[in-house]
């Protein structure tokens, strides 16, 4: 994009707004046990997070705070962990993503549950945000295709 | 359309008889079910993120490839021509 | 009367944004403004399915530890909530594929109207 005359009231709103969202991000996500929440709603704020910066202050300033190709591995560990969880389930004896065989010691079965589930939210979590800034920065390269 | 709207959901929007919420119809309603038995499986006072990863785990899974592979094809439009013919 | 205006609006609401949506895919000619009217579509399916789960003196399927007991009078139906979180990310994945096929189409065909497009794949 051709480069207009940056008005410093919106860098400077996004700078110092930005690292506030990904912290409620954050508490979205690890309070998805008690309070509506969960894996897709801290991801799209994580995402949001730093779409408003790479909106606000161009690509150069962009780039130190995630490396554009540094989004396609984090989205590939993200469905990773999601599905080594059921592989594990599924060595261990009983149904793929049957989170009580899960090697956890000394719980009730229960407990082991609980943390299959957070696991499962962080992995949900990392995956969108990865991938939905990964669309963003696909589409803003394409431009000059052709 | 909306002569439609005002015939068929006879029960307006905050009433209370939607379509056999808490009783039986024949056999046991899946809603009632998980409102009984959310706690005891997992620990966990969420309903909606248990039943999002605990009972329904796979359609997560399912979900989560889907948004995958809509980030494959903006790559994949990405690349770009080298080749001069 | 009254009482028969108060209970249906919801549903009246979703229907015009529904017809909405269906003028918007119809009726432009602009490959974007199509776009806009699937998503104004989709979101109106999923109002439609919240705005149905809803039940008087009823709080959110949340277990309280405080007063609302385990019957099951107390709580909404968790089901239809959780189907549109999945249903809201997959139309997310479909506008995006949708907006990288526009980009394609106009770097290959420099045109974005419909007519005139149709003149150029021939």
């Amino acid at each position: 994009m051709r480069r207009q005359d940056e008005s410093p009231i919106v860098v400077l709103g996004s700078r110092l707004l930005s690292p506030y969202i990904m912290l409620f991000g954050l508490y979205v996500i690890f309070f998805g046990h008690y309070s509506p929440g969960g894996g897709f709603q801290g991801g799209t704020l994580l995402a949001a997070s730093v779409l408003l910066i790479r909106l606000a202050g161009g690509r150069r300033v962009s780039r130190l705070q995630i490396q554009e190709f540094a989004t396609t591995p984090l989205a590939v560990f993200g469905v990773i962990i999601y599905f080594s969880t059921g592989l594990v389930a599924m060595i261990m004896g009983g149904y793929f993503l049957d989170y009580e065989m899960l090697p956890f010691t000394g719980m009730e079965p229960a407990m082991v549950r609980y943390w299959g589930i957070l696991i499962i939210e962080v992995g949900i979590g990392l995956a969108v945000m990865a991938i939905l800034v990964m669309i963003y920065d696909n589409m803003v390269k394409g431009e000059d295709y052709a | 359309m909306i002569y439609a709207a005002s015939d068929l959901p006879y029960r307006g929007d905050p009433d209370n008889l939607m379509h056999a919420e808490e009783s039986i119809t024949g056999t046991e309603v899946v809603g009632s079910y998980v409102i009984q038995e959310a706690y005891k499986d997992a620990k966990t006072p969420n309903i909606v993120t248990v039943i999002l990863g605990d009972y329904r785990s796979v359609d997560t899974f399912g979900e989560q490839v889907v948004v995958f592979t809509a980030g494959l094809i903006t790559l994949l439009i990405l690349r770009s021509r080298r080749r001069q013919i | 009367m009254l009482d028969f205006f108060l209970g249906h609006y919801a549903y009246w609401f979703v229907i015009i944004l529904m017809c909405v949506g269906l003028y918007g895919i119809l009726f432009k000619k602009n490959l974007v403004k199509k776009t806009i009217g699937l998503a104004i579509f989709q979101t109106s399916v999923v109002l439609y399915f919240v705005s149905i789960a809803s039940k008087w003196g009823a709080t959110v399927p949340v277990k309280d530890s405080n007063i609302p007991v385990e019957q099951v009078a107390n709580y909404l139906n968790p089901l239809p909530h959780t189907l549109m979180l999945t249903a809201i990310v997959v139309g997310v994945a479909t506008l995006g594929v949708a907006f990288t096929l526009i980009m394609a189409i106009y770097n290959r065909y420099e045109t974005l109207d419909e007519q005139e497009l149709l003149e150029k794949i021939q």
